[in-house]
């Protein structure tokens, strides 16, 4: 599985790295490290919806705060 | 608001604006000849003898515009029918000279260069003269004066010299391609070779991103630059133009910092190797020092490579303050990861090809890098961020002593020293250009304040660390 986040100047304003940072400890404490691939990118073209996120192809509006829960929901169940 | 220091660059940027202008509509061809007579119509003429000169010029000014001479592997060209040959006599006593009793220039002058006529007026014996200027130092009516070229006094590292027909020439071998001599040349006699129309062609092929994506790296100078607007203005000009997203060359830099404070406590002593005219002055004038010049890639040239990694099919164009990015874009190392480079010059005309007004425009964000990635712009500012670097990476066994060299004549007196062991320093920063990027020839304005707006974007940064502004690229 591959989930990209936005580091575009937008989302990074919205707490990109937040995410990012969450993201990374998440994947590390469920020891997925070989199943879910972190990477990053320049702009999705849905800055109003920042922080931008894609779980393989599929579009996700992700929040610091909402960040746990999307893992939950749309990586950890879908693996 | 003015847009320009200087109305030679505001003829280069008119030559820009048409033929960017024919690039869009795909008119550049058939067109390409009509371009000086679209710039100077009428039978008036406003800079020369005559309009014929004035459109002869313009034609070579277009070909520079569409990529210069390609056998000339130069960046910067000289005009050679644009160039007034300036007198270049050297010293020379002027009619302010009085005939004074005191001769204080024949008693300093160490080559007894100097006699009087009969009316105790001095002259200076051009055989014997070494130009040391001694006696214009002791005049007390200034009346010596250094009869020099603008473009040769511009030119610190001594690359210009005046051919057989007294014209201008580069000596392809020192020049750096620094562009001061572009800036200063009151003729526009010297200009850089533009890659506009490459840059128009892939924004065109890329279709709006649908086909692949052209990315713009820029350069943190450009926060004293497009005063007349916002800086957010600017961001959605370029992304008006075509670009996919606008992301910033201080990113780079964080992580220039970071590597290189790790490299200069693993070498103990290192030159930057962020400004390519610096780091081709290094390898053209003290060539026993390129061992010393950081492994770093440039900071464009870092974050390139990074945006290549994530989105392998776009395309990445720099746009700076620099004429030297030009070429630095061709070697070897940094071909993989930069398609091009550009300069602020060019992307003004590029707005005003397509009539964009950047002022009425919404405010787009130019947010990743932190303070110290953003102060790389100006002199001083890479030495601030190895030091944190230093700190955010723990190193303690190793204290930083930089040598800021602001300038290519300070690089110069650095080098010499290092090059014999008794420069006080373990790190060279090397700008070539005075100020630090911001005084780059590619910039639109050159002022005072200038330094000013580059801490002050460097302080709106969101990250205050390198660390954590590069954290998110791991």
């Amino acid at each position: 599985m591959k989930v990209t986040i936005c580091i575009g100047s937008s989302c990074h304003i919205k707490g990109s790295r937040s995410v990012v940072e969450q993201l990374q400890e998440l994947v590390a404490e469920n020891n997925l490290g070989d199943k879910v691939e972190l990477s990053g990118t320049f702009c999705l073209g849905k800055c109003q919806q920042g922080v931008c996120v894609t779980v393989d192809e599929k579009f996700f509006s992700v929040s610091p705060e909402t960040v746990k829960q999307f893992f939950e929901t749309e990586v950890m169940a879908k693996i | 608001m003015r847009k320009f220091d200087t109305k030679v660059q505001y003829l280069k940027y008119k030559v820009l604006r048409e033929v960017a202008k024919q690039a869009w509509n795909d008119t550049l061809l058939e067109n390409l000849i009509n371009i000086p007579k679209i710039i100077v119509s009428g039978k008036t003429p406003t800079m020369r003898c005559c309009v014929y000169k004035e459109r002869a010029i313009l034609g070579e000014m277009v070909k520079l515009a569409i990529g210069g001479n390609k056998e000339n592997p130069n960046i910067i060209e000289v005009i050679d029918i644009a160039c007034d040959e300036c007198p270049a006599a050297g010293y020379e006593i002027t009619d302010s000279c009085r005939g004074c009793l005191a001769h204080r220039c024949e008693e300093v002058c160490p080559r007894g260069a100097i006699t009087y006529d009969h009316n105790h007026v001095g002259h200076i014996n051009k055989e014997k003269c070494v130009e040391c200027g001694k006696c214009a130092s002791v005049c007390p009516y200034s009346a010596i004066v250094n009869r020099k070229r603008p473009c040769q006094n511009a030119c610190k590292i001594k690359a210009i010299y005046i051919n057989d027909e007294y014209s201008a020439s580069i000596d392809n071998d020192k020049c750096i391609e620094c562009g001061a001599c572009v800036y200063q040349c009151p003729f526009g006699a010297i200009m850089d070779k533009s890659y506009i129309i490459d840059v128009i062609d892939m924004l065109k092929k890329s279709d709006g991103g649908n086909n692949f994506k052209v990315y713009a790296v820029v350069a943190p100078s450009i926060s004293s630059q497009f005063s007349y607007a916002k800086l957010g203005q600017v961001i959605s000009g370029m992304k008006k133009l075509g670009f996919h997203t606008v992301v910033e060359a201080a990113l780079g830099a964080d992580m220039v910092a970071d590597a290189e404070s790790r490299e200069l406590a693993e070498k103990g002593f290192l030159t930057s190797s962020c400004c390519p005219a610096f780091v081709k002055y290094i390898k053209s004038a003290f060539p026993e020092m390129t061992e010393h010049i950081s492994h770093n890639l440039s900071p464009m040239a870092s974050i390139a490579r990074y945006i290549k990694k994530i989105d392998e099919n776009s395309k990445v164009v720099f746009i700076g303050p620099c004429t030297a990015k030009k070429s630095e874009v061709q070697l070897d190392t940094v071909k993989p990861y930069v398609d091009t480079a550009m300069t602020f010059e060019e992307l003004q005309a590029l707005f005003d090809s397509k009539d964009i007004d950047i002022t009425t425009l919404e405010e787009d964000v130019l947010n990743n890098a932190s303070y110290y990635g953003r102060i790389f712009a100006r002199s001083g500012g890479l030495s601030e961020a190895v030091e944190q670097g230093l700190k955010e990476n723990g190193i303690e066994d190793f204290t930083l002593e930089a040598c800021i060299c602001d300038g290519i004549e300070e690089c110069r007196m650095a080098l010499m020293k290092a090059k014999r062991n008794v420069l006080k320093a373990n790190f060279i920063e090397g700008m070539a250009c005075n100020g630090g990027c911001i005084g780059g020839a590619g910039c639109l304005t050159h002022g005072e304040k200038n330094k000013v707006q580059v801490d002050k974007y460097g302080r709106e940064a969101i990250e205050k660390n390198i660390s954590d502004a590069i954290s998110i690229l791991k």
